[in-house]
């Protein structure tokens, strides 16, 4: 026994040692958002049916992890693409720059809407973003002066809405669903119903120490961070039916018979009056290529192409049918991907 | 102390009374066994009824999970939609997508429907057609690519049902929650449930979920276990076949041949340590040398293997030195007595009689390894990977998935069939997890010599 475990082990560390000249990946990686997730994975399964090439391999982690991974230099050990639920920073540039990776195609492939959402059986609400503002903010306007938030029910809050007590799930700081919540919604909010003004005041016309206090948000409970995923934020809401939730469109059009919709300033979400831009919350979604990789990874240039052809990213395509909202400006974006045409500097 | 109490007339009496009546303390003392009993069984219960509880819920939500709804179609193959050029190029036939094959299906769907005369009332085709996967246009165009003389004939093929046609026979779906649910109709589970009288649609034995990769958020009926069975099969052996001789050597040295200085005081101590050490540190490590440094594919399964080598080795030592302290002394000398040399001696009768105990440690270590997700994240197995890794050696290197790591990716994801499946997926590890952990029971039961 001794023997065949020393053969073995022999060729295990040899196998380990030769590892360094790996042969050539054949397989796209892509990393990054959570959010465009999903929608990678459709176009990846959908890319590996219909294409010689290997189905690529998609991973979350997050927008940043992404982008850094990205950065990370050039090379068969590094990513190919990173998705992103938010734009590129500066900051990624400069060390993508100082790795090497100079040239970087951003391809924005659509819209996302973000649903709040309550248990089916539930009152229903229409909400404003003021509305949601006066609920989760740590300093509110009342009678004139700044207090620390006292509403209980959302009745409290605007008489329209029913007189059930407040308790949001909202997603954690590290998602970048996050910081369009914190500035679609709240932000907005504080400058519709006059905090901000108030705020302005207090902080001698600062306005980012306003801004900053107006996405300050109650820690008294009400205001439940989701560090988790949307299926966590689902189970909450199970749990407890008073919640209500943010969540992906997508992931409210899985799941219609669990949860309601609420409206925001009247308006339903959906794919059409996002694109419309009728529904105020929602946001682009992109991915990154790192052109250095298109002619050394085999059939990279085919998938970005295919991604954000008509027949997948369009209006009737299987993304716009898990509900992605569909880029009007789609026809640029396949000229650009054509042309392989790098992102300028951020404006 | 007897003076004391001889000096006091009353306590003329033992203190406790007649041995036949029960004192004071004695019933104060049975009373505290009493409760300690009660409470060690309260305890004993609760972890009863929380493994119970556990295992129940993962049984309900999962077990259907290995059923799965078939619904079998005859479709023609219509040379006008699929060969337009009329020569079966397989080039040409290689250009067509599954976007073109999606309307053959709708269109055998409203044949079946006129054959068998199922009528319902605002169901349009598209909606009916929709019953079935989306993965079906796949399965089609693979059909005919394999086979280009197909086009032009009816061909039976037996297709996945939608997830939510699925749910329905698993009582995940109903027609009220349909009613609700903008992804299914109560018109196509009238559909489905036609189709079954009429035996076009069946439940039976679901083989695809663990031979089938995984499949993206738009159809859950058709993501399946392959590619994780054997992501994790891979990396369990690069962990047997590392960390066995290293930890089984490491521990020889150290336990028969070191010398007891303050050097291996120090190893010995930081072997315990690191067997202590949480795991998602050893995926930075993993991350840090085996991809950056040594420049390692990510997603690879030779990466996760490594990582869990280090993880699991600590384990196997501590055990193997274990196993070789309690093989008695007088073995030893009786060798050495006989002329044998140190080293025969250890190969020859030591180890020998070491080795269940090793065996035990060591399945026992994989057992922990196989269930680790933490490193993987960092190393970039958490993704999702359909292709499947070629043999090995090479495939090694080639992405791959792991149980833990599946599991994780499916409750991720929004639509409700991919609980079921998470569920099943953790039934699938457990099983793993049970029949190694009977192995290692079983090795020391037969083997295991007690002295």
């Amino acid at each position: 026994m001794t023997k065949i475990l020393l053969t073995a082990s022999a060729a295990a560390i040899a196998v380990a040692m030769s590892a360094g000249s790996a042969a050539a990946r054949d397989q796209i990686q892509i990393a990054g958002s959570s959010t465009v997730l999903p929608y990678a994975a459709i176009v990846a399964e959908a890319f590996g049916e219909n294409f010689e090439y290997p189905t690529p391999v998609v991973e979350s982690g997050g927008s940043g992890a992404g982008r850094k991974k990205l950065c990370e230099g050039v090379g068969e050990n590094t990513i190919d693409i990173a998705n992103s639920s938010s734009r590129i920073k500066q900051s990624d540039i400069d060390l993508c720059a100082s790795n090497g990776v100079t040239e970087i195609q951003e391809v924005r492939i659509g819209y996302d809407g973000i649903v709040f959402a309550s248990d089916i059986n539930g009152e229903s609400f229409a909400f404003t973003p003021a509305d949601w503002h006066a609920a989760l903010a740590a300093k509110v306007v009342k009678d004139g002066e700044l207090v620390d938030n006292p509403n209980k029910t959302w009745a409290d809050v605007n008489p329209d809405l029913p007189a059930q007590n407040i308790l949001a799930f909202i997603p954690g700081t590290k998602h970048g669903t996050r910081e369009v919540f914190d500035e679609k919604v709240i932000l907005d909010g504080c400058e519709e119903n006059g905090t901000m003004e108030a705020l302005m005041a207090a902080n001698g016309g600062d306005e980012d120490a306003a801004e900053d206090a107006c996405t300050t948000l109650r820690t008294d409970g009400v205001s439940v961070d989701i560090d988790g995923d949307y299926t966590e934020t689902l189970a909450r809401i199970d749990a407890n039916k008073n919640g209500i939730g943010v969540f992906g469109l997508s992931f409210y059009q899985n799941n219609t018979d669990k949860l309601q919709v609420a409206t925001m300033n009247n308006v339903v979400p959906s794919v059409e009056s996002i694109a419309s831009g009728e529904y105020p919350v929602s946001r682009p979604l992109y991915f990154y290529v790192k052109n250095a990789h298109l002619d050394v990874i085999p059939g990279m240039q085919q998938y970005v192409e295919f991604f954000v052809s008509d027949e997948i990213a369009g209006p009737d395509g299987p993304l716009a049918a898990y509900g992605l909202v569909s880029d009007p400006e789609l026809a640029k974006t396949q000229e650009m991907v054509a042309n392989r045409t790098p992102m300028g500097p951020l404006n | 102390m007897t003076d004391v109490t001889a000096a006091s007339p009353a306590a003329a009496r033992p203190k406790g009374g007649s041995l036949y009546e029960r004192g004071e303390r004695t019933r104060r003392r049975h009373a505290a066994e009493r409760r300690f009993r009660a409470l060690g069984l309260a305890a004993v219960t609760f972890g009863i009824l929380a493994l119970f509880g556990l295992l129940g819920s993962i049984l309900y939500n999962g077990t259907s999970s290995f059923w799965q709804t078939y619904v079998t179609l005859d479709i023609y193959l219509d040379p006008a939609k699929l060969d337009k050029s009329g020569n079966r190029d397989p080039e040409e036939l290689q250009k067509l997508t599954t976007f073109s094959y999606a309307p053959l299906i709708s269109a055998a769907m409203a044949a079946k429907m006129e054959e068998t005369g199922i009528e319902i009332e605002g169901l349009n085709a598209k909606a009916a057609g929709e019953i079935i996967s989306k993965e079906a246009p796949a399965t089609l165009r693979n059909a005919v690519l394999a086979d280009p003389s197909m086009i032009g004939k009816t061909v039976t093929f037996e297709l996945l049902a939608n997830g939510r046609i699925d749910g329905y026979y698993k009582d995940r779906v109903t027609m009220a929650s349909a009613e609700l649910d903008r992804n299914v109709s109560p018109q196509q589970l009238m559909l489905a449930d036609a189709l079954k009288e009429a035996g076009a649609l069946s439940t039976r034995f679901n083989l695809a979920f663990f031979t089938a990769p995984d499949a993206s958020d738009t159809r859950p009926e058709a993501a399946g276990l392959g590619v994780a069975i054997l992501g994790s099969a891979y990396m369990m052996l690069i962990v047997l076949a590392l960390s066995l001789p290293i930890g089984v050597a490491a521990s020889i040295y150290l336990e028969e041949f070191a010398p007891q200085n303050w050097l291996t005081d120090i190893i010995e101590v930081n072997i315990s340590n690191l067997a202590a050490v949480p795991s998602i540190v050893f995926g930075i490590l993993g991350l840090a040398v085996f991809i950056n440094y040594v420049g390692l594919p990510q997603s690879a399964p030779i990466v996760g293997g490594l990582v869990l080598t280090l993880m699991t080795l600590p384990t196997i030592i501590i055990a193997t030195r274990a196993a070789l302290k309690a093989v008695p002394p007088s073995i030893r000398e009786a060798a050495l007595g006989v002329g044998a040399s140190k080293m025969q001696t250890i190969f020859h009768h030591v180890l020998p009689l070491a080795a269940p105990g090793i065996l035990t440690g060591t399945i026992i270590g994989l057992a922990q390894a196989l269930g680790e997700t933490a490193p993987l994240l960092l190393i970039g197995m958490v993704a999702f990977v359909r292709e499947f890794p070629d043999a090995p050696p090479g495939g090694l290197f080639d992405p791959a998935a792991a149980l833990p790591v599946q599991v994780y990716n499916w409750t991720q994801r929004g639509d409700p069939a991919f609980v079921e499946r998470a569920s099943g997926a953790i039934i699938v590890l457990l099983v793993f997890l049970i029949v190694m952990n009977g192995i290692a029971i079983l090795l020391r039961r037969r083997f295991e010599r007690r002295w």
